[in-house]
Order: C-alpha cells, then sequence, then structure tokens
C-alpha cells in the first residue's frame, strides 16, 4: 500500500487567494521543486506526473530499481532532456537556463577529456564554473589531500581506474561550492573506505549548507545520509517523504527480544494481545520477534517478559530501507 | 577571463602538445623544403669522377673533336682496336669505349658507346652534339661558301621568351605561368586540405565530448554555442600556428639550403636582364659584358624560376591565404561540428559526411581546371560559390583576379559561414545531448526549426 506525506504534514487548501499565497509560501520553503514532471521516449511513459519539494540544506534521495527514472528525471532537473510538461523551480522562481550554472552536477556516467592530465582538467573545469586560477589551484590542492590522491596530478584520466575517475569526478562537481548538488549514482564504483570518505564530505557540505540531491540503489547510504526520500517505479511516485516518518509508517509493531531462559514459559501469557513472530536459540541465548496486537503496547509486554525470562535486550524493529524498496516495489506491481 | 577564452585555450594547448603536431610540424617544413631544393640541386651536383672514354674512330675523321671537360676525358686510340680494347676493358680503368664507324656520315646508327655503367643522358648529349655540329661543319664546307664562319655567327640566334603581365595601371611585371600554376596549385590544395584535416578534428572533438558525457558537466557551465565555437576556434588557431611554423621554417631551411648548396647563385643577371627596356628585345641585344660565363640551362632556369617567385606578391597571397582559410574553414568546420552533434560515433558520420565532401572534392576538380584557365566561367562562379570559392579563388589569385571578384567572393564567404554557423549551432546545441535515436536530415531540420 504506497504511503504518501507531505514532509510529515496535511495541508488542506480551499480558496484561490488562499492558494496563491500558499503556492508562494510553498516555493518558498524548498530550494528545489519539480511539479508533475511527464515526459515520454517512444510512446513509453518513463515518468508520469512525478513532483519533488527538496528542502534547503537536506539530504534527498532519489530511489527506485533500474529503468524506474531516475535519471530521466535528474537530466530534465539539469535540463538537458526537456520534459514533455511540468515545471521545475529554484528558490521559488521557475527555473531558467543560467540556473543550472548554480548547480553541481555529477552525471552517471563520467564525463572527463580522457586524454588530459588530471590536475590541469580540474583546473579547467573549475575555472570554467568561473574561478580564478589561485582559487581553483588552491580548492583543488585542498580535496586532493581529502581524497588522497595529491600524486595524480600529472596522470592522464585514461590512466585511471574508475573508482578513481569517479574521486575525480566528484572534487570537480563539488569545486565551486554551488547551493544545490544533484549526484547520479554517486557511490557505484567505490570501495566501502571510498564510499565512507565521501558520505562524510556529503555530509559536510549539507551541514556547510549545501542541499545534496543523489540517486542511489544503495539503501545503506539512504539510512546514513537521507532526509527525505522518493522512491520512483516505472515512472510514477510511490513512495515520499521524511524518511523517519516512513520508516515508522512500515513498522510493524514488532519488538525483538534478546534473551535467556525458556520461551515456552511465556508462550500461555501472550494470549490474544502479543503474537509470537518467529524465535530461534544461539548458544544459549534465543531470540525472539513478538508482534504487539491491538490495545497494548511495549510496555506491558516487556511487563509480561520481565518475571518469566532474562531480558538481555529489548529493542522495537524499525524497517530498514532495503525492506521498505522492496515491499514498495512488490506492492506496486 | 572569459569562459569561451578558456575553451579555446584548452583546445588550442592539447592540440598543439600533441605528437602528431610536432611531427606534422617538422617534417612538413622538410618535405616543402625538399620538393623546392632537390630538383635544383640534383641538376646542379657535379659527379666527382673523371670519366675516360676511349675513342676508337674507325672513320679517322674526329681527331680532338669532342671538346674535353672537367670530368670527361677523350683518348683517341690510333693503332689499338675495338676487338683489343673490349677484351682488355676491365683493366683499362676507361668509363667506356666510344666506336665510330666508316659510314658515320649518313647512318645516323653508327656511333656506339660501350660501357660497364650507364651512361647518363647529359654525357651522350655531350658526344652527340660535338659529333653533329662537327659532321655539319664538314658538310657546309664541302658547298665552299665564302666567309662561311661569318655568315654562321650572324644568323645564329638566341629566342628566350619571357612573360610580362600588364596590369591595369600599365605596370608591367616578370611573370612565369609555370610558377603561378604551381602557387596556385599549393595554395589551393592547402586550403583544401587544411579544411578536411581541421574539420575533421572538430568533428572528432565534438564526438569525443559527446559520448564522453563531457558535454552533460560542462554545459552546466557554459553555453552550447559557446563550447562550439570555443572549440572551432581553437581548432582554427592550430591551423594557423601549423601554417605559420611552415612557412617560415620552410623559407628558412630554403635559404639555408641555397646558401649551402649554391654559394655562387646570383641573380644579378636576370636582374639587369629586367630592367631592360621591353621595346630592345626587338633588336640583337649583346650579351651584357660582365655576365660572366653562360649559366648552364638548367642553373639558368633555377633563376628564372626564383625571379619568377621574387615577383608573386607574397603579402598579398599570404593575406588571401589567411582570409580564404579561415572563411573556409569556418564555413565547414560548424557543419562538421553539426555532423559530429547528430551521431553517436564516428562510424555513423558517414551519411552527413557526403554533403560535406562533395562541395569540397568538387573544388578540387575545378581548380585543376581554373589552374589552366583562370578567367574561366567555370572558374569564375566557382570562385564566388562559398562552398568551393576558398579552394577556387586560391588558384587564381596568383595569376591576377580583379579586386572586385576578390571583394565579392569573400563577402559572400562571410555572410555563408554566418549562415552555416547559425543553422549548425541550432543542430550542435540540440544533438549534443541526444543518444541512442538515429537522426535524418527531417530530424536535423526540425532541430534547425526549434525557438530559443
Amino acid at each position: 500500500m504506497p504511503v504518501h506525506l507531505y514532509a510529515g504534514r496535511n495541508i488542506i487548501i480551499s480558496s484561490g487567494q488562499d492558494r496563491q499565497s500558499f503556492e508562494n509560501l510553498h516555493h518558498a520553503m524548498f530550494v528545489f521543486q519539480a511539479e508533475k514532471i511527464v515526459k515520454q521516449f517512444n510512446g513509453n511513459l518513463a515518468l508520469n506526473q512525478v513532483s519533488l519539494d527538496v528542502p534547503e540544506q537536506s539530504i534527498y534521495g532519489l530511489l527506485g530499481p533500474n529503468g524506474a527514472g531516475k535519471t530521466t528525471l535528474i537530466r530534465i532537473i539539469n535540463r538537458i532532456t526537456a520534459p514533455d510538461s511540468g515545471r521545475l523551480f529554484l528558490n521559488g522562481h521557475e527555473l531558467s537556463a543560467s540556473d543550472i550554472y548554480t548547480i553541481g552536477y555529477l552525471p552517471e556516467e563520467r564525463g572527463l577529456y580522457k586524454k588530459m592530465k588530471v590536475g590541469e582538467q580540474a583546473v579547467y573545469l573549475a575555472r570554467l564554473k568561473g574561478l580564478s586560477k589561485q582559487e581553483s589551484l588552491s580548492r583543488i590542492k585542498h580535496w586532493f589531500e581529502v581524497f588522497e590522491i595529491r600524486g595524480w596530478w600529472n596522470k592522464k584520466i585514461e590512466e585511471l581506474s574508475k573508482g578513481m575517475q569517479q574521486k575525480i569526478q566528484f572534487i570537480v562537481t563539488i569545486l565551486h561550492e554551488p547551493k544545490l548538488l544533484i549526484f547520479d549514482e554517486p557511490f557505484s564504483g567505490f570501495d566501502p573506505i571510498n564510499t565512507a570518505i565521501l558520505k562524510k564530505e556529503v555530509l559536510a557540505l549539507r551541514d556547510k549548507g549545501a542541499t545534496v540531491l543523489f540517486s542511489t540503489h544503495d539503501m545503506g547510504s539512504v539510512e546514513q545520509l537521507c532526509d527525505h526520500i522518493t522512491l520512483i517505479d516505472k515512472g510514477r511516485t510511490i513512495l515520499q517523504g521524511e524518511i523517519n516518518d516512513i520508516r515508522s509508517a512500515y513498522k510493524s509493531d514488532t519488538y525483538e527480544v534478546r534473551f535467556t531462559g525458556d520461551i515456552n514459559l511465556v508462550r500461555p501469557a501472550l494470549k490474544a494481545d502479543f503474537e509470537l513472530v518467529e524465535q530461534s536459540t544461539t548458544g544459549g541465548t534465543g531470540t525472539a520477534k513478538i508482534r504487539i496486537m491491538h490495545h497494548s503496547n511495549g510496555n506491558e509486554l516487556l511487563a509480561l517478559l520481565i518475571n518469566k525470562i532474562h531480558i538481555l535486550s529489548f529493542n522495537e524493529l524499525i524497517p530498514g530501507m532495503n525492506d521498505i524498496f522492496i515491499r514498495a516495489v512488490k506492492d506496486n506491481t | 577571463m572569459s569562459k569561451i577564452s578558456l575553451i579555446i585555450q584548452r583546445e588550442y594547448i592539447t592540440r598543439v602538445r600533441k605528437r602528431t603536431f610536432i611531427i606534422m610540424s617538422v617534417l612538413g617544413p622538410v618535405i616543402f623544403a625538399a620538393m623546392m631544393i632537390v630538383p635544383a640541386w640534383l641538376s646542379q651536383v657535379k659527379e666527382q669522377d673523371v670519366k675516360k672514354i676511349a675513342v676508337v674512330d674507325s672513320s679517322k675523321l674526329f681527331r680532338n673533336v669532342i671538346p674535353e671537360t672537367e670530368l670527361l676525358k677523350f683518348d683517341y686510340m690510333e693503332n689499338t682496336s675495338l676487338e683489343t680494347l673490349k677484351k682488355t676493358y676491365a683493366q683499362s680503368g676507361y668509363y667506356g669505349i666510344l666506336y665510330i664507324s666508316q659510314v658515320v656520315t649518313y647512318d645516323p646508327n653508327s656511333v656506339i658507346l660501350y660501357s660497364d655503367k650507364q651512361p647518363n643522358l647529359a654525357t651522350k648529349m655531350h658526344i652527340s652534339n660535338a659529333l653533329e655540329n662537327y659532321i655539319k661543319s664538314l658538310k657546309l664546307s664541302t658547298y665552299d661558301i665564302k666567309d662561311l664562319d661569318m655568315i654562321l655567327k650572324s644568323i645564329k640566334t638566341t629566342i628566350n621568351i619571357r612573360t610580362i603581365k600588364l596590369s591595369e595601371g600599365g605596370k608591367e611585371k616578370e611573370s612565369s605561368t609555370g610558377i603561378a600554376m604551381a602557387v596556385g596549385y599549393a595554395g589551393g590544395l592547402l586550403i583544401y586540405m587544411f579544411i578536411f584535416i581541421f574539420g575533421a578534428q572538430v568533428m572528432r572533438g565534438v564526438i569525443e565530448e559527446k559520448t564522453n558525457r563531457i558535454v552533460e558537466v560542462v554545459i552546466s557551465s557554459v553555453r552550447p554555442f559557446q563550447l562550439m565555437m570555443g572549440k572551432i576556434t581553437g581548432i582554427a588557431l592550430v591551423g594557423l600556428t601549423q601554417f605559420l611554423i611552415w612557412t617560415v621554417s620552410t623559407f628558412l631551411l630554403v635559404s639555408i639550403a641555397r646558401a649551402v648548396l649554391f654559394p655562387n647563385l646570383n641573380l644579378n643577371p636576370t636582374e639587369k636582364v629586367l630592367t631592360q627596356d621591353v621595346m630592345t628585345s626587338g633588336q640583337t641585344v649583346a650579351p651584357a659584358p660582365e655576365v660572366p660565363a653562360e649559366p648552364s640551362a638548367d642553373m639558368q632556369q633555377l633563376m628564372t624560376a626564383m625571379q619568377a617567385l621574387k615577383n608573386i606578391d607574397f603579402v598579398v597571397m599570404i593575406g588571401s591565404f589567411l582570409f580564404f582559410f579561415l572563411g573556409g574553414y569556418l564555413l565547414y568546420a560548424s557543419l562538421f561540428a553539426a555532423v559530429g552533434a547528430a551521431v553517436d560515433n564516428e562510424t555513423d558520420t558517414q551519411q552527413f559526411m557526403l554533403p560535406i565532401t562533395v562541395p569540397l572534392i568538387l573544388a578540387i576538380f575545378v581548380m585543376i581546371g581554373a589552374i589552366n584557365s583562370p578567367g574561366s566561367s567555370v572558374s569564375f562562379w566557382f570562385s564566388l560559390i562559398p562552398f568551393t570559392s576558398s579552394v577556387v579563388m586560391m588558384a587564381r589569385i596568383p595569376f591576377g583576379v580583379p579586386v572586385w571578384e576578390v571583394l565579392l567572393s569573400m563577402a559572400i564567404l562571410v555572410l555563408t559561414f554566418l549562415g552555416t554557423t547559425w543553422m549548425a549551432a541550432k543542430i550542435y546545441r540540440t544533438g549534443i545531448l541526444m543518444y541512442g535515436k538515429k537522426v535524418s536530415y527531417r530530424e536535423l531540420a526540425k532541430w534547425i526549426r526549434y525557438k530559443g
């Protein structure tokens, strides 16, 4: 069952004038917005009325299975492809051609001159973004330190591995410190160490005031980074909102208990209020998942258990983004 | 610094640093200089070995008749037969054996030169001329004409045709059709080559940026038009640099080679002749007393050529070359860029290349015709049509073209390249971001009509 959450709030608009003033307010609240974007490719609906509202200084995840339309949406935002209908807003005004100069865009397929040297290329792209030569050099040197690639300055791009090229691409994307950053699959091709560095830097960028919109398949990074997400499948939005709200909405009032003792002593006491979903024992330690039925809560469950078994830990099971992703996409078929 | 100049800089520097550019810059002038110098040098090279030729003269007519030169000596054999000479040839050290049979005065095939080497044409000519002249004078003397020598001397005339171009101001200029042809041909061909080489570079550059998705990154910094014009301008500068390197180093190489290989080459005699009044050429002109020994025919040719080269106005030539190169290049480069933007890889370019290559190849054919008849109406019209004008006009200019024709041709060229650039920019803007779509001409027309 798809869940639609509007940044955690429900707002009902009635009169026309209210609507107008609401729209102004509404646009002002967000750095970037996409409104009912539609795009067709040879009769296939790649995007069907997709809308995004990206709040300022947030990290916004754009999720979806392969071929869902994520990259198409990102290319529309960067004005590489034109939408068939729909509107885009940046800081409340409709996105114009010159606005894309203020966006830092990391394309999925990396775009670098293969025969050019790493340092020269970075300086060139930075200067195209309007930085002075001095400024470019000092910023690039800083980032090359962060990513530990000082020794690459005179290497040609074609001599680098895919992951190495991606580091360069990432650096040149963020070098001019744009307010809005759009990354298409930023973590693909990175090893865990570099993924960790990258995540750290993305968070740091957000803390410095940037807003980040990125597409990904990596649900771990979504949980770690994102404040908001939109999940699209087959061109349609199937899940949207603040990540905590979504995860709460998907939780099933199930608690996980780790314990020592005999769980069978508990069974009769569960009655109709609780249901033992599953249990297992490894090396004397048992784990049980217990769902709370209506009219009860975690405290009552804990009170019930505490006399029968020795509790090691007790916590509510909140579904991971991985499960939510799979469930949401399955439900959509 | 503005963004377009950054793009120009990148395009220029990455190309000029390439190995192929450096090799071309070194090799080009060497080849050009060699083409200019080697033929002259070869005709000039003196063979160092003295050739001794044994003469067996069974007609007994020619003792000491063939004049000896520094390198060609003759031994007249009185008592040795041809057979013995042939047998001892290997040990004798003679270059060859010249056998003159008794029937030499009426049988043209009666003189044989035996040698184990291939005697060169000059040697053969030297001998046959000497024998012919001697036989001629012998035969003449049998008529017993009084003062024969005087008569012969007085009837001997040398004709040396010089061509002098009359231009409108009544100015006269010595011209050489051969040289004008060569310069016209070289100029036209060079423009053709430059348009193709550098136009294709533009196309390949555009395809590279498109397939590597570099455009997607770069157009968030610059407008597509800036990217296209930056590339076209940068590569034009590469072409001009190449041309400059070629011209300057060819000139230097030729000058050095001239100084080293022909230290005695002195243009004065020809210049003297030039200053003489054209009217006097009807009369018999006594050779100027200062002129030393008559230069050899080859040398004379070389000097005339150099003189004619001097008379070509290089400022006009290089100026118009630069203009027509740039004009023609800009016209075609924008089309090449449009083709590069419309396709996904180089193999797909073929269908769009045809309309570009056909006029260029046509231009080469017309140019060859124009060199033979620079004033013909075909040459005239094709030097106005902008798609062929840069090549054809360049070939005509050394022959002299009315100023209004050149200016008209230039104006049409400029207007057309503005038009093609505008059109190409439209195709480029849409095509550069379009993938995985087979593009047709109809599709291109649609792109041109897009607004904005």
